[in-house]
């Protein structure tokens, strides 16, 4: 469109003036509670706090170079990073057959893809709440292994029990992008292959599992930065022994009241997705 | 013969999956009409008594109306802040568009608890943590980009000829509006109400930041309750919960298709 065609469009529809009318509310409620508070953060993050909780006066470094030197900080990020990948890989493993079938099926198509992903919907707690009723020591699983006469493990307030609970939790988010990279597969590709004498797996490795490298990339990225920054689930299932970086912004925050250092591992969280956010970038562009 | 016991092992795999990402969703059913006193695979015996015991909490019965009420408010400011400026983002075009479209979702993209640490730390300075227009504002940070996406989709997807030609025809931009617009994106209004009421009525992280411990409100209760109790009286509220979803994930999905409302 042309600059003059553009203006003919505002003078019709109102004018400039109305354009900034209809977009100040939301300017407005955009940066008092995203743009200020996220830029007053970062700020906060170059504080320091006393013993007793009382900001101290003027900008420093002295909380982030305590942080950097803390071992027990680099290990927590460290947990938080290698289960957000462990999570997002099984995710991906079970979201895939189940997210290819979906996009196959010829009956109930729309009420399979509402079972997928309703449960986004539906309250963290809620759904992590039925995660404890069935990993609990008196739970459904323990009782179904105990009555083949197994000894269950323990499955709740440790780590395996963040990790189960958390992939189920994620897995909506894979394969609602797992979907939307199967749009582009064409079944008469496949069968074309076929046709030509390729056998199953050969059809999968070389025409399936390409084309659909957009939607898994999507769906690995949304699922690692969601675990990262899952707090709600490691507290309830982790039992306060699986300490990561989501867990210790809220006790640094809520109980400890040192916010300074909450900024800080909040700016660390937002550094761990930035990185995640480039490796995608980079990925991208060689699939394509 | 081979083909055969693939596609089994291929059609078990994927029931199981299925099972495995519905298990949490269906098993606080049963577990809500247990008779025992806390939660133990399989009940000794059935009952209602949690739900009557829900019904005498009066901690859960006041934190369910708050939400409510919340969720309700932020719902009718969400579409209030969000409708006029899903028409300016469709219906205008200027320099900068798209980084101020950019601006206005990415709250979505931060996780929920640097975003509530945020306004915490802002909010405590003017008093507004605990109280009851600081939660309402709080919300909005998440339920705006998610309305503002669905409406811009629903008015995106619906042609402006029509509303050229009204205007040719001596609307006044107003008319139509009204006459022409409005109408047009009912469903996408739908949807958006319903995704706005239900990410509030859910949202546990910045409401835990925000609501602090006066206000209650059911997902921060249920999350404090969780830590000390281990009846199950959270079963029976989220068996009810659950319920009260699927009755809007049919709304939503009625009027726009749900794949299309909650993708990031």
């Amino acid at each position: 469109m042309t600059v003059s065609a553009l203006e003919a469009n505002d003078a019709k529809r109102g004018g400039r003036s109305l354009l900034s009318a209809l977009l100040l509310p939301i300017v407005l409620v955009n940066i008092l509670v995203f743009v200020a508070p996220v830029a007053n953060l970062a700020a906060m993050s170059f504080r320091s706090a006393a013993a007793t909780g009382a900001m101290i006066e003027g900008f420093n470094l002295s909380t982030w170079s305590s942080l950097i030197s803390d071992a027990y900080y680099w290990s927590m990020l460290w947990r938080t990073v290698w289960i957000g990948a462990l999570i997002t890989l099984v995710a991906l493993v079970l979201s895939y057959p189940l997210a290819l079938f979906v996009s196959r099926a010829t009956r109930a198509k729309a009420l399979l893809i509402v079972l997928c992903i309703s449960p986004l919907l539906i309250s963290a707690v809620v759904r992590t709440y039925g995660w404890m009723v069935i990993l609990g020591d008196q739970g459904f699983l323990p009782a179904m292994l105990r009555s083949f006469n197994l000894t269950p493990p323990r499955l709740i307030n440790n780590q395996l029990g963040v990790i189960i609970g958390m992939t189920e939790i994620l897995m909506p988010y894979m394969i609602l992008s797992l979907l939307s990279g199967f749009g582009k597969l064409d079944a008469t590709l496949e069968q074309a292959a076929e046709t030509l004498g390729a056998g199953p797996f050969t059809v999968f490795r070389r025409i399936v599992l390409p084309l659909s490298m957009p939607g898994i990339l999507l769906g690995c990225l949304l699922c690692f930065v969601l675990a990262v920054s899952s707090f709600i689930t490691p507290k309830m299932l982790g039992g306060g022994r699986v300490a990561l970086l989501a867990t210790e912004i809220y006790d640094q925050a809520i109980v400890t009241l040192n916010w300074p250092v909450a900024a800080c591992l909040s700016v660390l969280i937002l550094i761990v997705f930035g990185t995640a956010l480039l490796f995608y970038g980079q990925l991208s562009k060689i699939v394509e | 013969m081979l083909p055969k016991i693939a596609r089994g092992v291929h059609a078990l795999s994927i029931i199981l999956i299925l099972m495995f990402l519905l298990a949490p969703v269906i098993l606080v059913f049963p577990i809500s009409f247990s008779a025992d006193a806390y939660v133990a695979w399989p009940p000794s015996a059935w009952s209602a008594r949690w739900y009557v015991a829900l019904l005498h909490n009066e901690e859960m019965v006041t934190a369910f109306r708050n939400s409510l009420l919340i969720a309700a408010c932020v719902t009718v400011i969400t579409l209030v802040v969000a409708m006029p400026a899903a028409v300016a983002l469709t219906r205008w075009s200027f320099r900068g568009q798209d980084a101020l479209i950019s601006l206005f979702t990415a709250p979505l993209l931060l996780p929920s608890i640097v975003l509530g640490l945020a306004i915490l730390v802002i909010f405590a300075g003017y008093g507004l943590v605990s109280s009851w227009p600081g939660v309402v504002i709080a919300h909005l940070v998440i339920t705006l980009p998610y309305a503002l996406r669905v409406l811009m989709t629903g008015l995106g997807t619906m042609p402006s000829f029509v509303e050229d030609a009204a205007g040719t025809l001596g609307a006044a931009p107003w008319q139509v509006f009204r006459q022409i617009t409005l109408p047009l994106m009912t469903p996408a209004l739908v949807a958006s109400a319903a995704l706005a009421f239900i990410v509030s009525f859910d949202e546990v992280v910045i409401s835990l930041f925000i609501a602090g411990t006066q206000l209650k409100l059911l997902p921060v209760s249920l999350y404090h309750y969780v830590e000390s109790w281990t009846d199950p009286l959270v079963a029976a509220v989220s068996a009810l919960l659950v319920l009260g979803t699927l009755g809007i994930v049919l709304i939503v999905e009625r009027a726009i298709g749900l794949g299309k409302a909650v993708s990031k």
